[in-house]
């Protein structure tokens, strides 16, 4: 398989890597499908609250009403419609894993290639400092990050934007997000760079007096793309899940509004062996399986794209 | 040399990293008596914080937690107070007051463990088979089922996947118990839940190592030199694909064996893993402290192993 | 097996605070009276009988002869006096000792005005009486006898190991029970005290105490019969509410407890009387009692629940619509509050709600049962007050000891209360919004409130008495209205009536351990005396 897509990209004109790079995702099926899954998420859920004939936040007297052509994805326990709420809440949700996800790219890709890189005392020490703030209680961290500063910025905010007040506590969240997403992150890269160099090419390039940097940009880098973004695709359910927990404590998006992930983590409670709302539970978990799987595909095919050593 | 000093560095930091909770977990709003009713009278009140010396300044407090406090008595001598860090005390739950910290972890820690380390050999077990195949079978119909399969592990959460298990395979069909802990027959559906999305990761990680290494030039080499393929697979390309793995199996171990929340309350399984959490939530200052010192421990212990086992898996790694 | 609901953190009858803490102190340790199964009222104890002095004030308890620790050693009316000294004692540190601010000298002490613990109006007559003096005459004292508080425990043991007395092994216990094991996190087990003055009546062997945090593990357990009781609604999922409550094996009942919510009276615009209660007007108790909790919960006007030791509470806001027997009327008296409600809203400077900060509301997040609820109801009442008064309110959920702390502190607009009663008397629930009470929390203090609770505690005659407090309750749920009440409580447990009996529905919601036991199948098995054995 991978013999026959080298050949036939071998045989292509020549090309610049980039536009190497788009010609083989576009001929990707699977990403270029998932691309297309991802788009139309993202387009609804940008686009929800001027589609729905609801509004996000509208109680009604239809409580738990099965999904039919009204609501098609039912109703809760106020009334509101579950479509509507799904895909609001995937606009956030996918907000927090975007967030996470890029916190953990520019972070955690870094600190992991020059801790792997570097090595002796400058890796012992980065490495040391993504385990201390591995084990302390993030929960606590949010915590105290909630109270101690919330109070200060919403007076800050209100001063100037005071319809920007509630969006205050969601930068909280991303900043209490942010800071653990990193850390495993850090810990991969440095393990591959590890490994990577001590490679043929990377002694080569450095006995042929290539600057560090262009050394970490041009060999190291290209090297370590395809489980950064693994890892990327693996972080960001992690985080859309970790915030629904930390808004199951309180600490996390305020109500009415809901993301995905606290949607689902209330729909749980529905399976159980007596009464089955599935609608609750079903539609905002697989809207969630499904963004991810289309996630997972997307990175797979740009993983494969951009792999130095095919084609 | 390097590990030698790597473990002399283990202790100064794990004091580092239960100095920083000890005043973390303070900073935090509440304390941990404070209830929906308040007691009679403020005497009480001060009577409760005094009884946990939580009305003394910070740093009392914490040379109290070493056990560095010396304290004057009656007859006018100076005496270390008793307890402390030093003597190996954790001393009283503040949540739980009939049961010391270390108490609380020796009756959970086994169960959490048994839970954890069969999770984790559970996720090894099909993660990395499965990485395995979908990274040699990569493009194929083998592939596309396996990465599906994995990613769908990666996407339903624990609380998600246990209430389903219950739901199907103990309720339903009746061949496990629902929850609580003694037997085997108990350890399956929770090892199953929790090990199934590490499972996943793994599997992800692994194919992606895998193929990198297949694509190696000493991979490259060895299939020149007329080795045959699945020794090639098996003596040089899994080495190097598991690398990946290894890297996160120290955090995911740590997590892994210190319990797991959610699927310990689904379970109602009396491991630490609920106590990581509500410690937090109830500002249990000392067990805050007791179990991040767990914590740390274990996961400053297994990041070691990993970096140990770099150098086993990968003979060119050099730790200087 | 019996699902006892959370963790218990201490079993010390002294200090602990906790319901779980409390089902297994009782069982362990017992005062002059104990709770009777069905009224949950105090009857006779380890005292099998009491008088009482013409005045009210003083009682005289005749203790048992047979009355006697787990151990052997009998129990002696010195006993109860040590044991009372240490409880009142502030050193004690016991959160509950506001009990013995009914006896004489009691809250002198319990206050650290006075550290003579001699000075407490008790006295051992001779080693089987026992007197106490009190300050009011108190309807309701037996009850508050059989409180866990009130409880004798071993001093020997008590001085020989100072806080961790409850660890001892064997533990001297005065009640039906003693401890066979405590596993933290994990089950508590129980072994009848065969030196029990009462030990024929107690129903099972053995019995082993779960303790867990989810509801969802706790039904599954129940429905699979690895449980046979759930007695802690918070162990019940409220998702399911509606449906369990039509199971023949959940029983729910009226709980003394309300749910309401708090105001801060020392913010503008909640220092306004006339803001507090047009809020208090349109919130629509009915459609979350119908909609939210779903487990018959009765919709509330007034503080106190209904039925609470003959007392009839008065009628608070919106009342008038909770009269109505139909959907129709409810609306038409609904229509009629909010225009109420409006009308006071402009008079206090706010027409239409324009000009009206914007506020929140603020509730406890996670944990066990109940917390989605509080949710679910600030959505309820956001949707009210917006729509009836054309307020912003902003729902804030915050995590427990944040809520707590903050609610000291009255660092909030509005927020989520609830008060469970302690004892069936109105002034378990008055009494908390007196000036200088710790559970207040509003800011708010009304001389005449508190004049007429004091006037209330020293009228003997009951009728009169209830007067007065119905008087004060007006003042706090109709004309100044720094709380409103939304609904009161149901408890809820659950157990298979066909095999088990011993567990009454009663208004605080006193299940002893003692009186489960086992039915008698088809007469030919006899009693089984194992609560675990399947």
């Amino acid at each position: 398989m991978t013999d026959a897509v080298r050949s036939t990209t071998l045989a292509a004109p020549p090309l610049t890597p980039n536009q190497r790079a788009w010609r083989r995702l576009r001929r990707h099926r699977p990403a270029l499908i998932s691309a297309l899954l991802l788009g139309a998420v993202l387009l609804l859920a940008l686009l929800v609250p001027w589609l729905s004939p609801y509004a996000t936040g509208q109680a009604s007297d239809l409580q738990f009403s099965a999904p039919d052509r009204a609501h098609w994805f039912g109703t809760d326990v106020h009334g509101r419609d579950v479509f509507t709420r799904v895909f609001a809440g995937a606009r956030i949700s996918l907000l927090v894993g975007a967030v996470g996800a890029g916190v953990s790219l520019v972070i955690g890709v870094v600190w992991g290639m020059v801790a792997g890189y570097v090595g002796g005392r400058l890796d012992g020490l980065l490495m040391r400092i993504v385990d201390v703030l591995y084990s302390l209680p993030s929960i606590v961290f949010v915590i105290v990050l909630i109270t101690t500063l919330e109070g200060h910025v919403k007076r800050w905010v209100g001063g100037w934007a005071p319809e920007w007040v509630p969006a205050a506590r969601l930068m909280f969240l991303f900043a209490g997000l942010g800071a653990v997403s990193w850390l495993t992150m850090a810990r991969i890269v440095r393990g591959q760079v590890l490994s990577l160099r001590t490679r043929p090419f990377v002694m080569a390039s450095q006995s042929l007096g290539a600057s560090h940097r262009r050394i970490l940009l041009r060999h190291i880098l290209p090297n370590v793309t395809g489980v950064v973004i693994v890892y990327l695709t693996l972080t960001v359910p992690a985080i859309i899940l970790y915030e629904s927990f930390l808004s199951y404590l309180g600490l996390g998006i305020q109500p009415p509004d809901a993301s995905l992930g606290t949607l689902i983590a209330e729909g749980a409670a529905q399976i159980n062996p007596l009464r089955v709302f599935w609608w609750l539970i079903v539609c905002p978990g697989s809207v969630l399986a499904l963004t991810l799987l289309a996630l997972n595909f997307l990175g797979d095919g740009l993983r494969d794209a951009l792999d130095p050593r095919e084609g | 040399m390097y590990f030698l000093r790597r473990l002399l560095f283990l202790l100064p930091l794990t004091l580092l990293i239960i100095t920083l909770a000890f005043f973390l977990v303070r900073v935090a709003p509440g304390g941990p008596f404070d209830r929906e009713r308040r007691p009679a009278s403020p005497a009480v009140e001060r009577a409760l914080a005094a009884r946990y010396h939580l009305d003394e300044s910070l740093v009392s407090q914490y040379l109290r937690f070493l056990g560095l406090r010396w304290e004057r008595q009656p007859d006018g001598s100076w005496k270390r107070a008793p307890g402390g860090l030093i003597t190996g005390d954790l001393g009283l739950s503040l949540k739980y007051r009939n049961h010391s910290v270390s108490d609380i972890i020796r009756q959970g820690l086994p169960i959490s463990l048994t839970l954890g380390g069969t999770a984790f050999l559970f996720a090894l077990g099909f993660g990395i088979p499965m990485g395995f195949y979908t990274a040699v079978r990569r493009g194929g119909a083998g592939d596309w089922m396996g990465s599906l399969l994995a990613l769908v592990f990666i996407c339903v959460p624990g609380f998600v996947i246990g209430p389903v298990l219950i739901l199907l395979l103990a309720l339903k069909a009746g061949w496990f118990p629902v929850g609580l802990w003694g037997t085997a027959s108990h350890v399956v559906l929770p090892m199953t839940a929790l090990g199934l999305y590490f499972g996943g990761r793994v599997a992800r990680l692994t194919r992606e190592g895998v193929g990198q290494a297949l694509q190696s030039e000493f991979v490259r080499t060895a299939h020149a030199k007329g080795l045959s393929p699945a020794g090639v697979l098996l003596r040089h390309a899994l080495p190097l694909g598991v690398m990946p793995v290894v890297s996160y199996s120290g955090p995911m171990l740590a997590d892994l064996l210190t319990g797991s929340f959610v699927v310990e309350n689904i379970f109602q399984i009396p491991g630490i893993g609920v106590f990581m959490v509500n410690s937090s939530l109830s500002r249990d200052y000392t067990m805050v402290v007791g179990l991040v010192l767990l914590y740390a421990l274990m996961l400053l212990v297994l990041n070691l192993a990993v970096d140990l086992a770099y150098s086993l898996l990968d003979p060119r790694v050099r730790h200087d | 097996m019996i699902h006892n609901g959370a963790e218990a953190e201490t079993i010390d009858p002294q200090v602990l605070t906790g319901q779980p803490d409390g089902r297994v102190a009782s069982a362990l340790f017992e005062g002059l009276t104990r709770f009777d199964p069905r009224t949950g009222r105090g009857v006779p104890g380890l005292a099998h009988s009491w008088d009482i002095s013409p005045d009210g004030l003083r009682y005289t308890f005749h203790l048992r002869t047979n009355a006697a620790f787990s151990t052997g050693e009998p129990i002696h009316a010195e006993d109860f006096v040590w044991s009372w000294r240490r409880a009142v004692d502030p050193v004690t540190a016991a959160d509950y000792s506001g009990f013995f601010f009914y006896v004489k000298g009691g809250q002198a002490i319990a206050t650290g005005a006075t550290n003579r613990l001699e000075t407490l109006g008790i006295r051992a007559v001779d080693p089987a009486t026992f007197e106490v003096t009190l300050v009011n005459p108190t309807p309701f004292f037996p009850d508050l006898c059989a409180m866990r508080i009130m409880a004798v425990i071993p001093r020997a043991t008590v001085e020989r190991l100072g806080d961790q007395w409850v660890r001892a092994d064997p533990l001297p216990c005065s009640g039906p029970y003693q401890l066979e094991s405590w596993r933290p996190n994990d089950r508590i087990r129980l072994r009848a005290n065969p030196h029990y003055w009462d030990a024929a009546s107690v129903g099972c062997e053995r019995v082993d105490l779960l303790s867990g945090d989810s509801p969802t593990a706790a039904l599954n357990l129940y429905l699979t019969g690895d449980v046979d009781f759930l007695i802690d609604k918070v162990v019940i999922p409220s998702e399911l509410g509606d449906v369990l409550v039509r199971r023949p094996d959940f029983h729910s009942y009226a709980y003394l407890a309300t749910y309401f919510f708090r105001f801060n009276v020392t913010r503008k615009p909640f220092d306004d009387p006339r803001v507090r209660r047009a809020i208090g007007l349109v919130v629509d108790r009915r459609r979350i009692v119908e909609r939210i909790t779903r487990m018959g919960e009765q919709p509330a006007s007034a503080l106190t629940p209904p039925g609470t030791g003959g007392y009839v509470p008065p009628a608070g806001l919106g009342h008038a619509a909770l009269l109505a027997t139909n959907a129709a009327d409810y609306a038409v008296a609904m229509r009629a509050a909010a225009l109420e409600a409006q009308r006071l809203l402009a008079e206090a400077g706010y027409p239409g709600g324009s000009g009206f900060p914007p506020f929140t509301y603020m509730f406890n997040a996670g944990g066990g049962g109940g917390a989605r609820q509080h949710e679910n109801i600030g959505v309820e009442m956001q949707a009210s007050l917006r729509e009836h008064l054309g307020l912003q309110m902003e729902l804030r959920p915050v995590e427990w000891k944040t809520y707590l702390s903050d609610m000291s502190q009255l660092n909030f607009d509005m927020i989520r209360g609830s008060w469970v009663g302690d004892y069936q008397d109105p002034t378990t629930f008055l009494d908390c919004f007196l000036a200088d009470s710790g559970n207040n929390r509003t800011g708010w203090r009304s001389t005449r409130y508190d004049g007429l609770l004091s006037a209330a505690a020293a009228e003997p005659d009951s009728a009169k008495r209830f007067a007065l407090l119905r008087e004060a309750e007006t003042l706090l749920v109709r004309e100044e209205a720094p709380i409103v009440t939304l609904y009161s409580y149901v408890g809820l447990f659950a157990f298979d009536p066909e095999r088990w009996e011993g567990i009454h529905p009663n208004l605080t919601g006193e299940h002893p351990v003692w009186a489960i036991r086992r039915r008698v199948a088809g007469g030919a098995r006899s009693a089984v005396a194992s609560a675990t054995a399947p």
